[in-house]
């Protein structure tokens, strides 16, 4: 399948004459996921877990099927250690909230990267803060890797907790997962990956990483915004106390005490975005339809395109490693001596869209000693002329500029 | 393209390189820190008055073209205002960002600052132009 016919699944391209290279922000979405979606409303809908009717029954079984085929895409070892939310951020919280304050003593450790993105960081200041523990960084070299000295230098004894992303949201960078998983383990911490930025572009297994806990957002992958994913151990879960309390995560309610179901209805609390999950799994038959190695064979081609294009260009600073072996669809830049939001503003004027500033990873920018950047992250709805466009804009925004630079 | 040619003008873009604003006054009486935490602006703005007269006021900081030429133009405008006139100006300056002036002789007592009307046609840039505004707003409620 080339790009071209991907293309076309997406209806949004024919309402919209743009190039559109946000989708680390959030992605576009193929007819056949809405399709599903208003299937479920149309034919399926009702609250789940609750009616004896035959509707709900089959809105209980549609939203089972989204577990099921969600645990199968990352391999979970059990359908029963995924837990729906809202999105990554949700997920993080919950973690860090339940798992973190419940485990965490005074004088532990927190570990996480300066490439997180906030929503892997602030939880962790919260609950680090509360209960006397530290939040140390690994920091990355001029390459932007993770060496294996910062590993080891990081993750002590005194490590309780690591949580690292997969891929950075600014950089399109991969950390080396194994390396610190494996670390973490031998000094007995648990790991958490956010891999908001990793589902939806490569193939993941939380199994043969061994992550404790791994989140991801649906919007990235071409599902409604809304639906997002905890994956948990069994066993840690099993241990945890729910997030929020309410219907639906109980056993037996007492006017004073309450006994929770198990995992993953313990950390459902309330009614559950079902339509979301119904749409999750549509994009999950989507991309694998697709095939993740060849989703992974289209952003290469596009990202090695892309960097070749860019570093043409004498006026633009490209923030990325060397080579494109560790590296996805995702490419943060400046035109030198130009603000980011002012190329994004002119960009956009080519219909063009690009994100610019500090993409929700302040510590990353300011580490970087960088003012903001500009980002273009690319998806597999994207071809080589949504490149050329970004090209050709860039081209015209240096133009624009040039004549007041250093005037 | 009409919208781009008609914010990033000659005016705006020499005070957005300009440096004679950008600068520490000696003994300020005030200062206040203004920031976009979407984008990352951030400016400081250092005020000195005379009495009820705004005698001096600089700014440092970093952002974008319509930020830093925003905050530059409102010091060469507000210079030498008292505080009420400098109030009247600052309310006239949002307003016009918002659309919510409609008399257009209600504007010419913005100076050169008239130059970023037409950022209200570009949303995703209103809080750029209006960075530097409120945060002297701020800075003369502190006054008070």
């Amino acid at each position: 399948m080339n790009p071209e016919t991907i293309r076309k699944d997406f209806k949004i391209f024919e309402n919209r004459d743009i190039a559109y290279l946000d989708s680390g922000a959030t992605s576009q979405r193929p007819y056949q996921v809405l399709k599903a979606v208003e299937e479920y409303y149309n034919k399926n809908n009702a609250n789940p877990h609750r009616g004896t009717y035959d509707l709900s029954i089959d809105s209980t079984a549609e939203y089972d099927k989204a577990r099921d085929k969600v645990a199968k895409f990352i391999n979970a070892k059990r359908p029963e250690e995924i837990v729906f939310t809202k999105n990554a951020t949700e997920a993080l919280n919950l973690v860090a909230n339940s798992y973190g304050l419940e485990n965490l003593q005074e004088g532990d450790n927190v570990v996480i990267s300066i490439m997180e993105h906030h929503s892997n960081l602030v939880p962790w200041q919260k609950v680090t803060k509360i209960k006397n523990a530290k939040l140390e960084y690994m920091y990355i070299n001029r390459d932007f890797e993770i060496t294996d000295e910062e590993i080891n230098k990081k993750i002590t004894d005194k490590t309780k907790i690591v949580s690292i992303t997969e891929i950075s949201n600014v950089l399109g960078v991969k950390t080396p997962l194994e390396k610190i998983i494996k670390r973490a383990h031998e000094v007995g911490a648990i790991v958490i990956v956010d891999g908001s930025q990793s589902v939806p572009h490569i193939k993941v297994d939380v199994q043969k990483m061994d992550a404790d806990f791994f989140v991801f957002s649906g919007h990235k992958l071409m599902a409604p915004m809304g639906i997002g994913v905890l994956y948990g151990k069994y066993e840690l879960l099993d241990k945890m106390t729910p997030f929020l309390m309410g219907g639906d995560m109980i056993e037996y309610v007492y006017e004073q005490e309450t006994t929770f179901a198990k995992p993953p209805s313990k950390f459902e609390a309330g009614t559950q975005n079902i339509g979301g999950a119904v749409g999750l799994a549509s994009a999950i038959d989507y991309l694998e339809n697709i095939g993740m190695d060849n989703v992974e064979k289209i952003e290469n081609e596009l990202l090695e395109y892309a960097k070749a294009e860019m570093n043409k260009l004498d006026f633009v600073e490209l923030y990325a490693p060397k080579t494109n072996e560790n590296q996805i669809g995702v490419l943060s830049f400046n035109i030198k001596d130009v603000h980011p939001h002012d190329t994004a503003t002119i960009l956009s004027s080519c219909n063009v869209c690009v994100r610019a500033g500090d993409h929700c990873a302040q510590p990353l920018i300011r580490f970087l000693n960088l003012p903001a950047t500009c980002r273009a992250s690319m998806y597999i709805y994207n071809t080589k002329a949504d490149i050329d466009r970004l090209i050709m804009a860039l081209n015209k925004a240096n133009d624009m500029f040039k004549k007041w630079r250093k005037a | 393209m009409d919208n781009l040619d008609s914010v990033y003008t000659d005016l705006i873009m020499e005070h957005s390189m300009a440096s004679h604003n950008k600068r520490k006054l000696e003994h300020p009486d005030k200062c206040e820190m203004g920031h976009n935490p979407s984008c990352g602006d951030e400016i400081e703005l250092e005020i000195k008055m005379n009495g009820d007269v705004i005698e001096d006021l600089a700014f440092t900081g970093h952002g974008c073209a319509i930020s830093q030429a925003s905050t530059s133009i409102m010091i060469d405008t507000l210079i030498g205002k008292t505080k009420e006139e400098a109030l009247e100006i600052i309310d006239t300056f949002i307003g016009m960002i918002k659309r919510e002036i409609k008399d257009d002789s209600e504007l010419e007592k913005l100076e050169d600052a008239i130059a970023f009307k037409n950022v209200s046609n570009m949303p995703a840039r209103v809080k750029c132009a209006v960075l530097a505004w409120h945060t002297i707003k701020d800075l003369l409620d502190k006054e008070k």
